[in-house]
């Protein structure tokens, strides 16, 4: 499979908890099972807050990183 | 007579192990099956008691959680319509809900209320580090399906009715139901 391909990109750049989570379980709904999804975000929270709602949502977290200030994550419907 | 002996011994072992397992299943069907859960008591209807009311419900909501907010006394008042203004039959009915505008929006601060600045320099805030505002999170919570509940007793206290209220609610249930959404979820919180 190639992990390159995203679904969608869910820029929540500027929004503060839980706008990003919010964003990205909006994209995820209407989402298949194996759907990747880039979030970008600039709330350090998100740090944190993206591993446990991948946790407790049962989604995969497959990357995170940053750059100038923007968090990226690479998620998937699980 | 070897043989006797140890299958006695097995048979008694069995027994015991038998009797334990009859009674961690008693014990475990007293148990209570909890749920991916979230439910609040949301009685607080302060501006910062309804904000993380709002956040926590719609960030659980948005984790595949099952989410719940049972509204009760000045919660209450955070899910009138915001063009309702006085609510109630009788004139201590009617000084209450003057006393509470009604919406989430004119929702006042526990604390630096400032005859209103208070709350105007948090909005300001909210709106510099765009965080979303107490109205809107109660939008969203409806959209990410998290089940908003009045409560029949505080409405009929302090004469609201299901018209003051806003759209998309859950039926108002009394004081069991709410238990029992609470005994079922893996999280309660009274805020």
């Amino acid at each position: 499979m190639d992990t390159t391909i995203i679904t969608a990109t869910v820029d929540a750049k500027g929004q503060s908890c839980p706008g990003p989570l919010v964003s990205l379980a909006k994209a995820l709904k209407d989402a298949r099972s194996g759907d990747r999804f880039e979030l970008l975000a600039t709330d350090p929270g998100s740090k944190s807050d993206v591993p446990s709602w991948a946790e407790l949502s049962g989604n995969q977290l497959l990357e995170s990183s940053e750059a100038d200030g923007v968090y990226r994550y690479l998620v998937r419907k699980s | 007579m070897a043989t006797t002996e140890t299958d006695l011994s097995a048979e008694l072992q069995l027994a015991d192990l038998l009797q334990r397992v009859e009674a961690l299943e008693e014990k475990d069907g007293k148990r209570i099956e909890k749920k991916n859960k979230l439910t609040i008591i949301a009685w607080g209807g302060d501006l910062d008691r309804i904000w993380p009311t709002t956040i926590l419900a719609t960030t659980a909501a948005a984790s595949g959680m099952e989410s719940s907010v049972f509204f009760t006394f000045w919660g209450l008042f955070a899910i009138v319509k915001p063009d309702v203004r006085v609510t109630g039959s009788n004139w201590m009915q009617k000084m209450m809900s003057v006393m509470n505008p009604g919406s989430a929006q004119k929702a006042k601060l526990s604390r630096y209320q400032f005859a209103g600045a208070g709350p105007a320099m948090f909005k300001k805030l909210a709106n510099d580090h765009q965080v979303a505002k107490p109205e809107e999170l109660i939008q969203t919570a409806t959209e990410l399906g998290v089940r908003l509940i009045p409560c029949q007793m505080t409405m009929d206290l302090l004469g609201l009715k299901r018209e003051d209220l806003l759209d998309g609610l859950e039926e108002p249930i009394g004081a069991a139901t709410a238990i029992a959404e609470m005994r079922d979820a893996a999280v309660s919180l009274f805020i």
